[in-house]
């Protein structure tokens, strides 16, 4: 009999994912209510997105500027013509019975982005409204449940379906490509690419095949997939179920199945039979949509730095390929970063302050960069006192969380509490020469042969100075002193 | 003298009202002594908003008292048919399934009325959801014609135009899909204008077919339908399908300048199955256009014949989306007893909406469905644009089209209800102008041997409604067929 390790590497993985980013627009896609998240509930609505009777929807054109960006970043076509479509089934949480989405003339279409070097396509990207929320009374889900009470705060609020093709052969490169799209919609400020709370989710398409087979095996999607981590979970699992139902005999069924986070598996949902026939049709309350290359060109105006971009400049600059995704992986302190990188004396010394003190700081404070009192010009200052050598690293970074909290300057910190580096030599002797008269057992023991009590007289040097004597210093005269 | 004023003319009310022989208050007493007679009779209305009058009618007297300009319809008693949203009040479709919704909003032509000073004085009855030629399909009474209680007033919009021909308003508002207006405007012996799609605003319109429906006025003459669409035409920003120009001032249409002007009759709609007066009174009006200086030319449109079947399956698919927001779960009707979600949605709306809406949902919820949406939808799609082109060709040698707005006269309630083919077919005049998306109204121009009124359809090119109203003053001056109903 075969391990599962064995037999998955019988089998090509065929991944598709479809990835729906809430836009940033202050009001919803079809009408002026907000989008604000956590609010009372239903207090974000309006008779638009109540779906009152003879109410018409209104397109929001900053939905479509997001959606032409985005599109664009996605190195995607904008066709010059657009439309919406209603897609019609019943569910409490849908007040039209319909939902306005674009079906077969999408805003974007034929994009592409690079994952490690591969490249992923991107068939098509399309707007569309999002539905309420049910909150089910004394459960967690339907089942069980007494009564649900239906909240519309986010019914209508505009999303933009991305979905790949089907390029995807591994759990990590679904994680990889799911990042970097979260990254490139962070960086152009439509989305807040938040899986965990639902600002961004995906739908993963996921087949198998015998490695040479041409055709795709029969897929099944996986949804409710709410974090990387049960992104890459629910796609190991979904491997390993299909390849043991190819293996004895069987046929993977067309279906969509719900990951179960807490069980580790994906359960059956609905089958391709019971699927819904959605009757889409062309949304005769709008008109379609004429997208002019001067539209486009204006929006294009407005494209910021690309993650691809960012990390590719920060490797020019001397960041190894590692450092430059890791920092680029957290926007706030990139762009942190980005403002202290042409000034900084030392990059490097720069980059290690924001990759270790300061981001175990933040994890710590659950806060991102922008939260803290640190701003780029006193980074730049604190940087330039270990560049001197007016103070030592390891008094950085002490200082380096009081700036965080107060916003003080490295200068002033030090001048404050007399941190700055001991750099007469004189001053470290006459502590170096006190330590060796006061401790006659461990030079003895010392000179006998004991090599690491060496460690001690410096441990003692440093500590009678509060570290700020420069340790090299510390290191030549306790030589001299014990040879 | 001050009594009859109820069925004078909105210019006649306007003139009494400036010269202070009567108020505002006072029309509408008599409005509503009008309306508690003749409703045992007529039953136009589904409720009254005499709240809503009352307080429009109060702004309107004491503008007069302080002499300050005075919109053109100030204080000109209106019916409202009742798919159009008033604020806090009743908005039922003349559905089961909306029988005690009362809108939270506005629609813009409301606004647009209390912007005018224009009193509605109540919500008109119609088929259920606009879905009909009769008003026999309303849930919440059947609508008579007031020139002859046993017969139908036509639909959708009967109750607004019963209303009118019975002097219980002297304006109406109706919505007109496939004829709504123009029908039961033909039947009642009154004015009604279906504008351009897009002349008018939508919102607040409860939606049966999207891309068809338009609201217009109905009038018991051409000037004052003029006014009224007047007051109620413009682009609005809750609507993005209205007509961003401005609006023309159809009051300077309203002279009888029609030398030169070419009329198309179109041949097609004037055939072997039409009633032979309204052929007749057809037949004499071009006539009378002729006597007039007008040119009159036959003209064809090839493809009417698909029209109907066209019109159905859009009308319907856009309906069975339209409808689906009646569930039950927000407003409205909902069942009392259902075990889950699913059963809840079967039970409401098989219990609140009635037969005709329940047909064409199906009709539409099929010719929708995946697999048979480009036998049906695309392709009345495409049929839809041969139609409309087939109207641009005509209007590139004519200035208007003429046809009788239906074949027959107004039938006897019951007669045409268990044969829903039968009463589609009353549409096929109608029908096309929606499709089209082209201004058409219908003016009185005789009577059948029973005394029933005859309509007369003008169409014309899209936004060509000041050549369209011409036409339909010059003839009203020219001839005599707007009479008052005897109650």
């Amino acid at each position: 009999m075969a391990t599962m390790e064995e037999l998955r590497k019988k089998y090509e993985v065929v991944i598709g994912l479809e990835v729906h980013a809430q836009l940033k627009t202050k009001s919803k896609i079809f009408c002026e209510d907000g989008t604000e998240f956590g609010l009372e509930p239903n207090s974000q609505s309006s008779p638009i997105s109540l779906g009152m009777p003879g109410v018409l929807p209104i397109l929001n054109k900053a939905v479509v500027d997001m959606g032409i960006l985005t599109g664009l970043a996605l190195n995607c076509e904008i066709p010059e013509f657009c439309k919406f479509d209603r897609k019609q089934y019943f569910y409490a949480d849908l007040p039209k019975g319909y939902q306005i989405s674009q079906f077969d003339k999408p805003i974007a279409i034929n994009g592409s982005i690079k994952i490690d070097g591969k490249t992923i396509g991107i068939t098509r990207a399309h707007l569309e409204e999002d539905a309420g929320k049910l909150v089910h009374a004394g459960a967690d889900g339907i089942a069980g449940s007494s009564y649900s009470l239906v909240d519309l705060n986010r019914a209508g609020t505009p999303l933009l379906e991305i979905v790949s093709e089907p390029d995807i052969r591994s759990s990590d490169e679904a994680k990889a490509y799911v990042e970097e799209l979260r990254n490139i919609v962070k960086y152009i400020g439509v989305c807040d690419g938040n899986l965990e709370e639902g600002s961004m989710r995906c739908d993963v398409n996921i087949s198998v095949r015998p490695w040479g087979q041409k055709e795709f095996g029969t897929r099944a999607e996986i949804k409710n997939v709410n974090s990387f981590r049960a992104l890459q979970r629910a796609v190991e699992f979904e491997i390993d179920r299909q390849i043991e139902i190819v293996e004895e005999g069987g046929q993977v069924v067309q279906e969509t199945r719900l990951w179960n986070e807490a069980e580790g598996i994906t359960k059956s949902m609905r089958s391709k039979e019971e699927a819904h026939d959605y009757r889409y049709f062309p949304e005769p309350d709008l008109m379609p949509l004429q997208i002019s290359k001067e539209w486009i060109e204006r929006v294009k105006s407005t494209m910021p730095e690309l993650p691809e971009q960012k990390r590719q400049r920060y490797i020019d600059k001397g960041l190894s390929e590692y450092d430059a995704r890791v920092i680029v992986e957290q926007m706030e302190t990139a762009l942190f970063f980005d403002q202290v990188i042409d000034k900084v004396s030392n990059i490097k010394t720069a980059l290690n302050y924001l990759m270790g003190d300061i981001t175990a700081y933040l994890k710590e404070n659950k806060i991102n960069i922008n939260e803290t009192k640190l701003t780029p010009e006193r980074l730049v200052g604190l940087i330039d006192l270990i560049e001197k050598g007016t103070i030592s690293n390891n008094i950085g970074k002490k200082i380096i969380t009081i700036m965080l909290e107060t916003g003080d300057h490295a200068k002033d910190i030090v001048e404050k509490q007399g941190l700055s580096v001991i750099s007469d030599d004189s001053a470290i002797r006459e502590i170096a020469q006190k330590i060796v008269d006061a401790n006659p057992e461990q030079v003895e023991a010392y000179k006998g042969g004991r090599d690491k009590l060496f460690g001690f007289f410096v441990g003692q040097v440093m500590k009678e100075t509060k570290g700020r004597a420069n340790p090299q210093v510390i290191n030549d005269i306790l030589k001299e002193l014990l040879s | 003298m001050k009594d009859d004023l109820i069925f004078k003319t909105a210019s006649a009310q306007r003139k009494a009202l400036l010269a202070k022989e009567i108020s505002a208050k006072e029309l509408l007493d008599l409005t509503y002594e009008r309306i508690e007679k003749t409703e045992p009779q007529v039953e136009s209305f589904n409720s009254l908003t005499k709240e809503l009058a009352y307080e429009t009618a109060k702004c309107v007297d004491e503008k007069i008292s302080k002499g300050e300009n005075l919109p053109l319809l100030a204080g000109v008693p209106l019916a409202l048919k009742d798919n159009m949203c008033a604020k806090n009040s009743f908005t039922t479709a003349s559905s089961k399934i909306l029988a005690n919704f009362k809108s939270p909003y506005n629609a813009t032509v409301v606004e647009k009325l209390n912007e005018n000073l224009i009193p509605i004085v109540g919500k008109a009855n119609l088929d259920e959801f606009a879905m009909g030629s009769s008003t026999e399909n309303s849930a919440t009474k059947t609508t008579k014609n007031p020139w002859n209680l046993n017969k139908v007033p036509g639909g959708s919009s009967g109750g607004s135009a019963a209303a009118v021909a019975a002097c219980q308003s002297t304006l109406a508002l109706g919505s007109d899909t496939g004829g709504s207006i123009r029908l039961p405007a033909s039947f009642c012996g009154i004015v009604g204008i279906k504008p351009t799609y897009g002349r008018v605003s939508r919102y607040g319109l409860i939606a049966f077919a999207s891309s068809l429906d338009q609201i217009g006025p109905f009038a018991r003459n051409v000037e004052d339908a003029a006014l009224l669409l007047g007051a109620i035409a413009g682009h609005d920003k809750n609507d993005q399908t209205s007509i961003d120009l401005p609006v023309a001032d159809y009051s300077k249409a309203l002279n009888t300048d029609v030398k030169g002007l070419k009329i198309g009759f179109v041949k097609e709609l004037l055939s072997e199955g039409t009633q032979p007066e309204v052929k007749a009174a057809i037949e004499a009006a071009l006539k009378s256009y002729e006597a007039m200086g007008a040119e009159i030319v036959e003209v064809s449109i090839p493809h009417v014949k698909y029209s109907i079947g066209v019109y159905y399956i859009l009308a319907t698919a856009e309906a069975s989306s339209n409808l689906a927001r009646f569930d039950g779960v927000k407003y409205g009707y909902r069942t009392q007893e259902a075990e889950s979600l699913i059963e809840m949605y079967k039970k409401t709306r098989a219990e609140g909406f009635g037969d005709e809406v329940k047909r064409r949902i199906m009709l539409g919820t099929y010719a929708l469905s995946s697999g048979y949406y480009d036998a049906y939808y695309k392709k009345a799609q495409q049929l839809r644009t041969i139609i409309k082109n087939d109207f641009d060709k005509v209007f590139e040698k004519v200035d208007l089209m003429v046809t009788p707005t239906c074949p027959t006269t107004a039938f006897d309630i019951g007669s045409k209800s268990s044969d829903p083919l039968a009463m589609y077919l009353m549409d096929i005049c109608t029908i096309t102008s929606n499709l089209a998306g082209v201004p058409a109204m219908s003016i009185p121009c005789g009577f059948d041997n029973d005394g029933m009124p005859i309509g007369l359809q003008l169409i014309a090119p899209i936004l060509g409604e000041e050549t369209m109203i011409k036409a339909a003053y010059s003839f009203e001056q020219a001839n005599d067929f707007n009479k008052i109903a005897k109650l």
